[in-house]
C-alpha cells in the first residue's frame, strides 16, 4: 500500500529523525490520518509493516490517543471541550446547541456527512472559553449564536454557497 | 496597585512583536547562546542555573539545576532534552501563549539546556491538538536552522544540535515525564516504575532531562543577566516568576506573569479584574484541576509552592481556576472526576478503578442519586488512591475530591438529602 506523495516524503523523512523507528510511529499516524481522514485497517497494517512492528502494537497506540480517528469522520470534526474552566463559563450551552442544530448525539456525525460532534478534555484554551477545536483550528470565546453561525457558514460552503 | 517586570511576557507584549527570528534578535534574543556556547564550559552553566533557584513550572516545581545535576557525566551513550510541550492541566494555557507567540524564546532555553546537559538531538513534545502551535514552532526551527543556531557547529561553537519537533495525540498523561518518554519511544503512555529516574535512564534507556516550555525560557534570561538577579525576585524558595493563567468567573481571563512574592487576592483582584458578574467569590483553584481547592479564607495566601502547600493545596501547573457563588461544588468536583477518569492510562489499579469509581458516585450525587454512604465511600476511595501507585495522576484525582467534600460538605449532603441540587433554579 502507498500513501501520497507528499505523506511518502514526509514518512521517510521523519524515519531520519529517531535513532529507534518505533519512534515515528505516532508521527507517520498523524500523516496518515491528515491525508486519509482516519486510520484504516489497511492503513495501521501498512504503517506496522514499515515499522517492523505487530499490527496490534500499532492498533493499541491508536486507540490509546484520542487524536486519531479510527473511523471515518463528518468533514467538520467538532471537539468541545467540557472540562471545568470552560463548564463554568457556558460549554454545556454551547454542547446543547450543536446538538440541537445537528439533530446528532455524541460521537456521531450528520448524515450529511459534515458533521461529527465529540465532547474532548482540556485544550489549553481556558482563558478564552468556551471554545471547541473543529479539525485543526480553535474556535474560541464562543456563544450559542457563534456555534449556530459556524455551522452556517460551513454548510453554505458545503453548499457550494 | 505594583507594577512588575515581565521576563517571559516582555518581548511578545511589544506592540506589532509576531515572535520572528529577526524581531526576536532585534530584542537582544540569542545573546545567551552567543556567549555561553562553547564558551562557558556546561559544568558552569549547570552551576548558574543551581544558584538561580529556578524551579520547574509544568507541575512539580522541582529544582532544575539539581535535575540537570543528575546526569551522569560520561555516560558513553547519548543524552537527550526534552521539551515538555504537551500542556494539558485543565485551567492552564501559558505554555501555549509562550510557544505561539515567542517561539524562538523557547529555542533559544532548550539549546542553553541541551548544551548543559550534552545533549545533541533534543525533541519538542507538543500535544497533538496544539496545531497551530507545532507550525509556529516548525517555522522557527527553520529558522533558526537557516541562520546557524542550530545544526552542525552553530555559531561556530563546535557544539552540533538537532532540534526535532514531535506532536503527542491527544492523551493528558503524556505531560508525565516517563509517560511523554515512552509516547516519544513510539508506544502507549504509560508511566514508569522509578528507580530509575530518567536523568539515569530516560528515552531509549539513555540520561534524559524533561523540562517543561516556561522552565526552559527562564534560561536565556538567567544566562544573560545572571543567577543572582533571578534570585532576587520571589521568595526564598520560590525564585523568580510564575505565568499564572487566570480562568472560570474573572472578569479578565489570560496569563499573568508576576514574581512569587505575589498573594492569590493580589492576583485576582488586581491583575484578573475580580470575580466576574459582581458575584462574592466561592472557591479557587491555584494550580490546575490536580490542586485541592481553597476559599475565600486563603485569599491571603502566596502564590509561591511553599505558601500553598502549607494551605493544603499547591503551585501547580500555575492554572488559577475561579468559582463564584452560585457555583455547584458538586458539580465541580464531578466534572474534575470526569476528566481524571477519561485520562487514567489505567496500569495501577488503585487509579484505574479509583477513578472511575470516584466519576461514577460524584455523578450519581450530582443528579441527585446519592447515597448516606456515599460521602465515606469517597474519601475511602480517595485514602485507598494516594501514594501507591506509578505516577501521581491517581493523586491528582484524589487529593482534589477530598478537598471538595471537605471545604462543601454541606452541599454535598444537601445533594443526597434532597436528591436534588439545591443550587439549581
Amino acid at each position: 500500500m502507498t500513501f501520497g506523495e507528499q505523506t511518502e516524503r514526509e514518512l521517510a523523512e521523519i524515519l531520519t529523525r529517531y535513532p529507534d523507528k518505533r519512534s515515528a510511529l505516532l508521527p507517520s499516524l498523524h500523516l496518515v490520518q491528515r491525508e486519509q481522514g482516519y486510520l484504516s485497517p489497511a492503513a495501521m497494517e501498512e504503517v506496522a509493516r514499515r515499522l517492523s512492528l505487530q499490527p496490534v502494537e500499532v492498533l493499541e497506540v491508536a486507540t490509546f490517543y484520542t487524536w486519531f480517528n479510527l473511523k471515518p469522520v463528518g468533514k467538520h470534526r467538532l471537539q468541545v471541550c467540557h472540562n471545568l474552566s470552560c463548564t463554568l463559563v457556558g460549554a454545556e450551552r454551547i454542547i446543547g446547541t450543536l446538538k440541537e442544530e445537528l439533530h446528532i448525539g455524541e460521537n456521531e456525525t450528520t448524515p450529511d456527512g459534515l458533521f461529527t460532534l465529540q465532547r474532548v478534555e482540556c485544550l489549553a484554551s481556558c482563558g478564552t472559553a468556551p471554545m471547541m477545536q473543529v479539525n485543526e483550528d480553535y474556535y474560541e470565546n464562543l456563544t450559542p449564536e457563534k456555534a449556530r453561525a459556524l455551522l452556517q457558514q460551513w454548510r453554505a460552503a458545503a453548499n457550494g454557497g | 496597585m505594583p507594577t512588575y517586570e515581565k521576563i517571559l511576557l516582555k518581548k511578545m507584549e511589544q506592540p506589532g512583536y509576531t515572535g520572528t527570528l529577526p524581531e526576536y534578535l532585534a530584542a537582544g534574543g540569542y545573546e545567551a547562546v552567543r556567549s555561553v556556547l562553547g564558551k562557558v564550559p556546561p559544568a558552569e552553566v549547570i552551576e548558574r542555573v543551581k544558584r538561580s533557584g529556578l524551579r520547574g513550572r509544568g507541575g512539580a516545581g522541582f529544582p532544575t539545576g539539581l535535575k540537570w545535576g543528575f546526569v551522569p557525566k560520561d555516560a558513553g551513550v547519548p543524552k537527550y532534552l526534552l521539551c515538555n510541550a504537551d500542556e494539558s492541566e485543565p485551567g492552564t494555557f501559558k505554555d501555549r501563549q509562550l510557544i505561539e507567540r515567542d517561539p524562538h524564546q523557547l529555542l533559544e532555553g532548550m539549546i542553553l539546556a541541551a548544551y548543559a546537559i550534552g545533549c545533541h538531538h533534543s525533541y519538542i513534545y507538543v500535544r497533538g491538538e496544539l496545531v497551530y502551535g507545532a507550525t509556529v514552532l516548525a517555522r522557527a526551527l527553520a529558522e533558526a536552522r537557516a541562520e546557524g543556531f542550530i545544526g552542525k557547529n552553530p555559531l561556530g561553537s563546535g557544539y552540533d544540535l538537532e532540534i526535532t519537533l514531535h506532536r503527542g495525540a491527544g492523551a493528558y498523561i503524556c505531560g508525565e515525564e516517563t509517560a511523554l518518554i515512552e509516547s516519544l519511544e513510539g508506544k502507549k503512555g504509560l508511566p514508569r516504575i522509578r528507580p530509575p529516574f530518567p536523568a539515569v535512564k530516560g528515552l531509549y534507556q539513555c540520561p534524559t532531562v524533561v523540562n517543561n516550555v516556561e522552565t526552559l525560557c527562564n534560561l536565556p534570561h538567567i544566562l544573560t543577566r545572571g543567577p543572582d538577579w533571578y534570585a532576587s525576585i520571589g521568595t526564598e524558595k520560590s525564585k523568580g516568576t510564575r505565568i499564572f493563567s487566570v480562568s472560570g468567573h474573572v472578569n479578565k481571563p489570560g496569563n499573568y506573569e508576576l514574581p512569587l512574592t505575589v498573594t492569590l487576592r493580589e492576583l485576582l483582584t488586581e491583575n484578573a479584574g475580580g470575580v466576574s458578574g459582581g458575584r462574592a467569590l466561592k472557591a479557587v483553584i491555584p494550580g490546575g484541576c490536580s490542586a485541592p481547592v481553597l476559599t475565600p479564607q486563603h485569599l491571603d495566601v502566596g502564590m509561591d509552592f511553599e505558601s500553598l502547600a502549607a494551605a493544603g493545596s499547591m503551585g501547580g501547573s500555575g492554572g488559577v481556576i475561579v468559582m463564584a457563588e452560585g457555583s455547584c461544588m458538586v458539580k465541580v468536583g464531578e466534572v474534575v472526576a470526569r476528566f481524571f477518569h477519561h485520562e487514567s492510562c489505567g496500569q495501577c489499579t488503585q487509579c484505574r478503578e479509583g477513578t472511575a469509581w470516584l466519576h461514577k458516585v460524584l455523578a450519581r450525587i450530582e443528579r441527585g442519586g446519592g447515597r448516606r454512604e456515599d460521602l465515606a465511600l469517597l474519601l475511602d476511595v480517595c485514602d485507598n488512591m494516594i501514594g501507591k501507585t506509578i505516577c501521581v495522576l491517581s493523586d491528582a484525582a484524589a487529593l482534589p475530591v477530598a478537598s471538595y467534600v471537605r471545604y462543601f460538605r454541606d452541599e454535598f449532603e444537601a445533594h443526597v438529602r434532597e436528591r436534588r441540587c439545591p443550587l439549581a433554579a
